[in-house]
């Protein structure tokens, strides 16, 4: 399914979006590394669902807005593109630093939302459960760390980034710094109102994540009334590479099958 | 020219091959590698010689502020000047930190220091920084905030001094009911401020800035980037309409002086490379955090991929680069000048203790360039370079 690239201005901010697909509509938001390109694992998902893959304010082909201070403020954020884009019943999706924005979208008005799938997300602590220390690694620990299979990491790394491309990386890890330095990518009053969220919500986690560790899945489980927790066997951070597939087919079948 | 003493105190000690274990001397070193006992000597025998620095001459002597490292042991650096406040009487005490944006309440940094200059009757130099990277892992400041919170510490701290208490302070970082620091500085309106950098076009524009005309000290750097960033200094100012001199810059690097060059050489050699190889090693992730830079400047040292710990340094490179001057006092007296001539800095600032040096070669070599060095320089005007016609 072919996709479109186009910008849209909110709240004063233009960002680069990805689009495309038919079928319900599902929002992602991608995570500390950004969302250049649309990888195979968007195509799946575009085969069922009307993708939409927004760059974040501060984060690659975006632009980085005077107001940008912390994740609620791109919470309100979302909840304008929400609006903006007519995005009724849209079906919402977050990735690690995406999954943090994603939770704090939820908590504070989720009636435009179908579902939430929380994906190794970040947001929230767990005492005696450190995360990864992202801004000590450098280039290559961090591509190793955010794989369970090391074929991935080493696929990645044989491909030298173009100067645009570390140009991107650099900005990426800018943003995520300004937003997720301290307190290390997470909100601490966000555990305070994660039951706020009532819509269908299905959370899936790497069980080799060395980024966030797994029993943040089942912390996000009991603080998220009647939400589903799958932790996949021999998986790192990066599910949407690494577990393309099979998050694609869990995704659906979880979109497909929530009443609300 | 004014010469100013310069100590790190490092922790001498630390074993040298820490490195087989851990990359770098800095935050995630184990402070099991420090020795409460060793390091009450260094710190005594260090204030001592800072003490000498004044006995024999020199027109200031300066601490530091680091955190969590082997390299410097001076995380506080207001208590070494505390401490030094009373025992010299005539020095300058230049507090070479404080790292603004590390601070909760920056308002600390303007009752410490106001605390200073009025013991010493006026003798405090104060010093802003944001700290090297290291400093925000350590610490756990967001770096992507450091130049916005270094800005706004130092506009409430500069209030804090010369605007009648109290008053509100409403800032984005730091906002205050009643700014009313007690005691008020001695020097009137304020002590002067030195703005130490390892270069960044930035800080240049910042300091230059007529409304600060604040002195920049370039730290270590090798000599032609040393002058590159004093043109880059008179020239903003030029551009603001003011002309700045030899007292608006200043040079910071580490100086050993024996009785010949190859004599100066041989006992430098061991202290000189444990110092860069093994104190200041760290990886370009601890080094340059998101936001310490500004994206462009990211990028620059992206592409050049320079990094502090790139291969091991030796004396050869380091005298051949002049970031490290060493030999005879005829030859420094030599050296000193004419970079003085050809880059107009008016104020040196030697570190006369690096590394692993010991006590006693420390006290020889600072006694030899109090006495044949610095008398050189005394009641000569300082040069300053003529104007490059600009490309």
């Amino acid at each position: 399914m072919p996709y479109q690239e186009h910008f849209e201005t909110i709240a004063g901010c233009k960002i680069r979006i990805m689009r495309g697909g038919r079928g319900e509509k599902l929002l992602f938001l991608h995570g500390a590394r950004g969302a250049s390109s649309w990888l195979p694992f968007m195509e799946t998902l575009s085969q069922r669902f009307d993708l939409i893959v927004p760059e974040h304010p501060g984060f690659g082909g975006s632009d980085t807005p005077d107001w940008l201070d912390n994740v609620g403020d791109l919470a309100y954020f979302y909840l304008d593109l929400i609006d903006a884009l007519k995005l009724e019943r849209v079906n919402l999706a977050g990735v690690s630093l995406g999954g943090w924005i994603a939770s704090e979208i939820a908590v504070r008005n989720d009636t435009a939302l179908k579902t939430l799938t929380l994906i190794c997300a970040a947001g929230i602590h767990v005492k005696g459960q450190p995360k990864g220390d992202i801004f000590m690694w450098s280039r290559e620990e961090f591509i190793r760390n955010i794989f369970h299979d090391p074929r991935f990491a080493e696929a990645m790394l044989a491909m030298a980034p173009s100067d645009g491309e570390v140009f991107i990386e650099t900005k990426n890890r800018l943003a995520t710094a300004k937003l997720g330095w301290q307190p290390r990518l997470y909100n601490p009053d966000l555990h305070k109102w994660l039951h706020r969220i009532t819509v269908p919500t299905l959370i899936v986690w790497g069980d080799d994540d060395k980024v966030i560790p797994p029993a943040y899945g089942p912390a996000f489980q009991k603080l998220i009334p009647g939400s589903r927790l799958e932790i996949m066997k021999d998986t790192g951070h990066t599910l949407q590479i690494e577990r393309a597939d099979e998050l694609a087919a869990l995704m659906t079948s979880f979109i497909e099958g929530a009443r609300r | 020219m004014k010469f100013f003493f310069f100590h790190l105190m490092p922790y001498a000690a630390l074993d040298p091959d820490y490195d087989k274990q851990y990359n770098s001397a800095w935050v995630t070193l184990p402070n099991t590698y420090y020795d409460p006992k060793i390091g009450h000597q260094l710190y005594n025998r260090y204030l001592d010689e800072l003490e000498y620095a004044d006995a024999m001459g020199f027109d200031g002597i300066c601490v530091n502020e680091h955190h969590s490292n082997a390299y410097g042991m001076m995380p506080i650096p207001g208590v070494m000047a505390g401490a030094l406040a009373r025992r010299t009487k005539t020095c300058k005490i230049a507090v070479l930190g404080r790292a603004l944006p590390l601070l909760n309440n920056p308002l600390t940094v303007a009752e410490e220091f106001a605390m200073l200059d009025t013991i010493t009757g006026g003798r405090l130099v104060a010093g802003f920084v944001r700290g090297i990277g290291a400093e925000y892992h350590a610490w756990g400041a967001n770096p992507a905030e450091s130049h916005a919170r270094f800005h706004e510490a130092h506009d409430l701290i500069i209030q804090s001094w010369t605007r009648p208490g109290p008053f509100a302070f409403e800032g984005k970082y730091y906002h205050f009911n009643y700014v009313n620091v007690w005691p008020r500085t001695f020097q009137q309106p304020h002590p002067p401020i030195w703005i130490p950098s390892q270069g960044s076009r930035e800080t240049i524009e910042w300091a230059a800035h007529p409304d600060r005309k604040y002195t920049y000290l370039q730290t270590f750097s090798p000599v032609q980037a040393l002058a590159r960033y004093m043109q880059m200094y008179r020239e903003t100012a030029d551009r603001y309409g003011w002309q700045a001199g030899p007292e608006d810059v200043g040079w910071a690097i580490p100086t050993y002086c024996a009785e010949t060059d190859e004599i100066a050489k041989r006992e430098a050699k061991p202290h000189i490379e444990f110092f860069f190889n093994k104190l200041l090693r760290m990886p370009q992730e601890m080094l340059l955090p998101p936001g310490y830079l500004s994206l462009a400047s990211m990028q620059g040292v992206m592409a050049a991929k320079r990094t502090m710990t790139g291969g091991v340094q030796t004396i050869d490179d380091l005298m051949e680069k002049a970031i490290f001057l060493c030999g005879s006092p005829a030859t420094l007296r030599e050296k000193i000048e004419q970079y003085q001539s050809q880059i107009g800095f008016g104020y040196l600032l030697p570190t006369m203790q690096f590394g692993t040096l010991p006590h006693e070669l420390t006290t020889k070599s600072t006694e030899l360039f109090a006495k044949e060095v610095i008398p050189h320089f005394r009641g000569k005007a300082d040069r300053q370079p003529a104007k490059q016609a600009s490309a």
